[in-house]
Formats: C-alpha cells, structure tokens, sequence
C-alpha cells in the first residue's frame, strides 16, 4: 500500500496570473479567427477548426513536456501559461454547447449532431495526433 | 467590434481561465483524478451559464455584455482542448467505456445545460 497522495498545493498567485495572461492571448486568438473564419452554412466552422488544432497542440505539448522530465520549474511554467492558459482560452465547450442547443432547437437536428459529436471525434484524433507528434519530439 | 471591448473580451478569457485553474485543482483535491471531473463540471456549468446569457439576449441583455462574459469569460472558462487531451488519456489507459462515457456524456451534458439555460429565460 502507498502512502496516501499529498494534497494538492493550492496554486500561487503569480502561476494564476500566467494561466490568466495565455488565457487571455488564447481568447483574443479565438475571437480573431471567429471574426474572420465565415461559418459554413450553419456550422460555426471558425470554432470548429479553433477547437481541433487547440487540442492537437495541447495534446503535443503535453506529450513533449512530460517526456521532457517532471512538471516543475520552466516546464511548469510553459505548461501552465501555453497548455492550461492559451490552448484553454483558445478552445471553448460553452460555445460548441450552446450553438449545438440552438441548432436542436431550430430543428436542425443533423447539422447539430453532426457538428457536436463531429467535434468531439475530430478533437480526440487530434489530440492522439498531437500526443503521437510530442513524443517524437 | 470596438478595440476597447476586443480587449475587455481578451482579459475576461484571462479571466476565465484563472478561474477554470483554481476551480480544477479544488475539485481535483475533492474528488479525486480517477476521473478528470473539473473539467466535465467547469464544462457544463460554463455551457448553462451562456445558455442563459444568450436567452437574456431576447430580454434586452445588451450584445456586448454577451460578448465580453459569453464568448470572453465563458469562453476561457470552459476548454475542449483539455477535454480532449482527457479523453485520450482515458483510452491510453484502455479504459474504453469511461472514455466513451467521458468524452459524449460531457457533450450531452453541456448541450443539454445550455438548452435548458436557453429554455429558462428566452422569453
């Protein structure tokens, strides 16, 4: 039997303020593409394609960083400010939710269905994909 | 889109994702890390949230509140990058229906939050 895993340390201000300034680069990044990527048809596509390649590289991160050698000092900090902040700002579940509801309601049943679980098997592809491409790296 | 609110919408997702970190790790220590939980509930209950800022859209909310807290606040509170990472985990891990469970349970879930967010106050 192993000793019982120590509590989780609660999070310093300063590594809060790294995820909130790549979370706030990853949002800015998103809005940019939602601005200028048009939906095709009623499929928000810009998110779409935001939420697949945030998962790819958050999935090549991840993978490259732990191979790199244990999650503290620069890793940790890389992890925290690219992986939980920008790829987590970057990406969104709300927005994917909600125009997914607002489809099923307007009765667009397929292109919602198609676009919420289209999404989540695309986004795990890519992030095995990812996972795969940082452990070659 | 004004620059003034394409920079309040930028640090509502900073924002956001500060309070996705801190909540994930309270409800790591919680709830354990068999399952990766924080995130199944900072997903759904992120998904409600802007159901319901977007239904208050027919009640006059104005468009750029949705903006800076749905698609700013809401946006980088809630992830998919994450979600997907986990998922993945999960089938490393040849757990193949917690994957399964995992990966649309959390799907349905949201969809469903924000329908019913939607459903509460679209009047």
């Amino acid at each position: 039997m192993t000793a019982p895993a120590p509590r989780a340390p609660r999070p310093r201000p300063a590594l809060i303020a790294v995820v909130a300034a790549g979370g706030a680069v990853g949002t800015a990044a998103r809005e940019g593409l939602a601005l200028v990527v048009p939906p095709l048809g009623r499929v928000p596509l810009a998110i779409l394609l935001i939420n697949v390649v945030g998962a790819f590289v958050l999935g090549a991160l991840l993978e490259a960083l732990v191979r790199r050698g244990p999650d503290e000092g620069r890793r940790r900090l890389v992890r925290l400010a690219v992986g939980t902040g920008f790829c987590g700002g970057f990406t969104t579940f709300s927005t994917l939710a909600v125009a997914t509801a607002e489809l099923l309601r307007a009765g667009a049943t397929g292109v919602a269905l198609g676009y919420a679980v289209g999404s989540v098997v695309l986004g795990a592809v890519a992030a095995w994909t990812g996972v795969l491409v940082g452990s070659r790296s | 889109m004004t620059p003034g609110l394409f920079v309040l919408l930028s640090v509502a997702g900073g924002a956001g994702a500060a309070l996705r970190f801190v909540l994930d790790g309270l409800l790591r220590e919680r709830l354990g890390a068999r399952l990766p939980w924080g995130t199944a509930i900072i997903n759904v209950s992120g998904s409600l949230l802007l159901g319901v800022l977007t239904g208050l859209l027919t009640r006059g909310l104005p468009e750029a509140v949705l903006t800076v807290l749905g698609i700013g606040l809401l946006g980088g509170y809630t992830t998919f990058s994450t979600a997907s990472v986990e998922t993945v985990r999960l089938i490393q891990q040849r757990r193949w229906a917690a994957s399964l469970l995992y990966g649309l349970g959390v799907l349905v879930l949201s969809v469903a939050a924000g329908a019913l967010g939607l459903t509460l106050v679209v009047s």
